[in-house]
């Protein structure tokens, strides 16, 4: 598997370090509860198909990326830097 | 069907004409009263233990694809009792007995062997945490023997002792640690269970859970409605598909594990055996065959085949440790799909909606888990009350801070 860093280019999956869904960049606000911590660390919808997850260009650019890919075929469909704000990235 | 050696020995001499299906393929009835979805190992043995301790009889297992079809038809089988934390040591160690007992209990041989367990260390600080883990297999009332690196020499001369970047400083022996043949396990339940009057449905797909004021009445499935007043949710990787039918997301978060299997070689691994410093744990089959894996691939997927940066992990690992086996030609490899949890314990739970129970969060530890898992699913599908050995496996520990992070790695679901 490769992903195409938008710095770096195509590079070797070995180059990333994958954290987990993209739920991650929905930080909740300061005073939210507990079930508000508890879905955004750990309930996932983890899907069959599409999903969005952050990985972070370790030996590379150093940049966190929102990588759209699909989880049965493995197929990259978009690898977009979280801080691009204009590509949806963090807000 | 009842197996022994006397019918063996007439079904050779008369053409094997005998045997006959091991189990019924009967149709859905219109209404059960439990049914469970996943026809696995836990689905099999929930079903079982239904049946046999709590006398639920009218009761059915729904599997998509055939029986033992998923992680139990393909794993590397091992057997183990050897956890650090309270909730997570008393549950493996009420498996470990009914592994013990397994095979009179099932009339089926499950090929249990406990050929014992060695887990290497490397470091004084490893040292220090295997000896306290020991100390905790061992107040549990399981058994733990800490080797020094002369004692770990005798049992496994054959490893490279004196490599330098990870030195072998010793081992914990785990002696009723083994391994057994896994598919065995999920047939001996499955006749079980079906002898008992437990519904088999195969090919039957769930495709919703029929949910009413907050209680469960039944599932849509690929062949109709099924009512039920109480439904167990028992699906490993497709956990979050199946609890997504009721509305509900879990902390679980599916990945691939991959894992290998040699040619058939003569006798040369006696143990199970698990290298501290390199993710790799190998043993060797009935067959002959070096049966080993490593680490998870690391991100989401339900690919059902890993990527090759962790073949080759897994190969160098395994090198690393035990040069001898750089010869044997690997014959395949697979992925399976495992539910991570974020604290990489299991989860056995009511839900929020009545009737509706679930099972998952198994990790990559499942296989070992399978009758236990089973026992204390059924006892709480039959009482509505947690089992007390699977009594912290709770849905809502994430959230309450009760979690079981053996090996203290934090929340993220693919670092267990």
């Amino acid at each position: 598997m490769r992903l195409t860093c938008p710095l770096c280019g195509p590079r070797d999956r070995r180059e990333f370090y994958y954290y987990g869904s993209d739920d991650y960049l929905n930080r909740p606000a300061e005073g939210d509860g507990p079930q508000a911590w508890d879905a955004y660390l750990h309930l996932r919808d983890n899907p069959a198909g599409i999903t969005h997850d952050l990985w972070y260009h370790d030996m590379g650019c150093s940049s966190w990326l929102r990588v759209t890919r699909n989880t049965v075929t493995h197929e990259i469909h978009a690898v977009d830097a979280v801080a691009a704000p204009a590509k949806g990235g963090a807000k | 069907m009842r197996y022994s050696g006397f019918k063996v020995i007439k079904e050779g001499l008369f053409g094997n004409k005998g045997w006959k299906p091991a189990w019924r393929d009967p149709a859905p009835k219109a209404e059960y009263d439990a049914i469970i979805i996943g026809g696995g190992g836990h689905g099999l043995s929930t079903a079982y233990y239904l049946a046999r301790n709590h006398g639920l009889t009218n009761i059915a297992v729904l599997e998509k694809g055939y029986l033992g079809s998923g992680n139990i038809g393909r794993n590397t089988t091992i057997v183990r009792a050897n956890y650090f934390l309270q909730g997570n040591s008393e549950f493996y160690s009420h498996s470990m007995k009914l592994w013990e007992g397994l095979e009179s209990e099932l009339n089926y041989n499950v090929m249990h062997s406990q050929r014992g367990l060695i887990n290497l260390f490397h470091s004084d600080g490893q040292r220090d945490a295997f000896a306290r883990r020991g100390n905790m297999m061992v107040n549990q009332g399981d058994d733990a023997i800490l080797l020094d690196r002369e004692g770990v020499r005798e049992h496994l001369p054959y490893l490279d002792f004196e490599q330098t970047r990870f030195p072998i400083y010793g081992g914990l022996l785990h002696p009723r640690g083994g391994t057994a043949r896994h598919d065995a396990v999920a047939w001996g339940y499955a006749r079980g269970a079906d002898r008992r009057g437990v519904d088999l449905i195969q090919n039957c797909e769930v495709t919703g859970i029929d949910i009413e004021n907050g209680r469960v009445t039944g599932v849509q499935t690929t062949r109709g409605a099924i009512r039920a007043k109480k439904v167990g949710m028992v699906v490993a990787g497709r956990s979050s598909q199946v609890a997504a039918m009721a509305g509900m997301r879990l902390p679980i978060e599916s990945h691939i594990l991959q894992a290998f299997v040699t040619e058939g070689l003569k006798p040369v691994i006696d143990h199970v055996i698990s290298f501290g410093m390199g993710h790799f744990y190998i043993s060797q089959s009935d067959k002959g065959g070096l049966v080993f894996g490593g680490d998870l691939d690391f991100y989401a997927s339900y690919a059902s085949r890993g990527n090759l940066p962790m073949v080759e992990h897994v190969m160098e690992a395994g090198m690393t440790l035990m040069p001898m086996i750089g010869r044997a030609k690997v014959l395949r490899s697979w992925g399976g799909i495992m539910d991570m949890s974020p604290d990489g314990s299991p989860i056995i739970d009511k839900t929020h909606i009545d009737g509706l129970f679930v099972d998952c969060g198994w990790n990559y530890g499942g296989f070992k888990a399978v009758p236990a898992s089973g026992w204390c699913m059924a006892h709480l599908m039959a009482t509505g009350e947690s089992h007390p050995v699977a009594a912290r496996f709770k849905l809502n520990r994430f959230e309450t801070g009760h979690i079981l992070d053996e090996e203290g790695t934090g929340s993220q679901h693919n670092l267990h």
